[in-house]
């Protein structure tokens, strides 16, 4: 299990970037009862075999490590999601993308904390790759949203440490405004 | 602070880039943290965040910190790899926040390997792939 709603956050738009998308949005939503993460991708999909196969923990992707039969990532979505009054939902056609959405009960005792929002959207903006990522924060009507083009355009480039920093002060004060 | 709008951020970049521009620099180090569900159960998110503050801690603003997924090695998570010149390719394990701390301080600005926490004994199958 991951410790906070951010992890479950990262580990979905991290498959995202791994299934090659050129386009992600993100989206973080807190409402009075219920709170929802939605990832939508045109990356490379799967087909309903591997759909399928994708949310048993003893499944992986064979081309990451042949040897290795431990794939954890939605299985520990779906049974959080389970524990905290939640739901789960996944569609994925190959050669189109994939959708991800889920909601944890706000004021369930087991729903995990929110965690660092900050660092995880500055962490999956500054991943290797080709994409273009939005992330969506939405909390009691205040709003906010960060494009890794933007801050591309902005910074230059997003692998040094000086521009990572920059990048997370950018997100941090949008992120204390809501 | 307050709410930053991209000019804002465009402007901080542009001060930095004129204090970096004044001084010798190369990318001559790479730091490589593992980030795939395992690295990220592990705590590997704290592991970037300290390791990034403190390379800005410590000036060195040019170092390469690149993410991956699961590099194999699920057991001993957060790994972060250094890859710097002069200095052997290094592949830390169980880093958490303040030994990633301890690797900027010592590794990559002292040059000298934070040797307890080395990963000197990878998972066979991964080394076979």
């Amino acid at each position: 299990m991951h410790f906070s709603l951010s992890d479950y956050l990262s580990d979905i738009v991290a498959n995202s970037i791994e299934a090659k998308a050129q386009t992600i949005t993100a989206t973080l939503k807190e409402f009075d009862e219920i709170i929802e993460i939605s990832v939508v991708d045109n990356g490379c999909g799967m087909d309903e075999e591997t759909l399928r196969k994708a949310q048993d923990p003893f499944y992986t992707d064979p081309s990451k490590h042949a040897a290795r039969k431990a794939g954890f990532g939605l299985p520990f979505l779906v049974q959080a999601t389970e524990l905290c009054f939640g739901s789960f939902s996944i569609e994925s056609k190959q050669g189109i993308g994939t959708s991800v959405s889920c909601t944890f009960g706000r004021t369930c005792i087991d729903t995990p904390p929110l965690g660092g929002v900050v660092s995880a959207v500055t962490a999956l903006m500054t991943m290797d790759g080709d994409y273009e990522l939005e992330f969506i924060r939405i909390r009691d009507g205040e709003e906010y949203s960060v494009k890794r083009s933007e801050l591309l355009e902005a910074l230059g480039e997003l692998e040094t440490a000086g521009s990572i920093n920059m990048a997370r002060t950018y997100v941090n004060s949008l992120e204390e405004t809501i | 602070m307050g709410k930053m709008t991209l000019a804002d951020l465009k402007a901080m970049r542009d001060d930095k880039k004129k204090e970096i521009d004044r001084r010798e620099t190369d990318k001559a180090v790479t730091v490589i943290i593992g980030m795939g569900t395992c690295g990220i159960a592990a705590g590997a998110k704290a592991t970037f965040d300290a390791m990034i503050a403190e390379l800005n801690n410590c000036d060195v603003v040019d170092v390469v910190v690149k993410q991956t997924g699961c590099m194999g090695f699920c057991a001993v998570e957060p790994t972060v790899q250094v890859i710097a010149n002069g200095m052997p390719a290094t592949i830390y394990n169980r880093v958490s926040a303040e030994i990633g701390v301890r690797i900027v301080k010592e590794h990559i600005v002292g040059g000298k390997l934070v040797s307890e926490y080395v990963y000197d004994n990878p998972s066979k199958d991964i080394l076979a792939d």
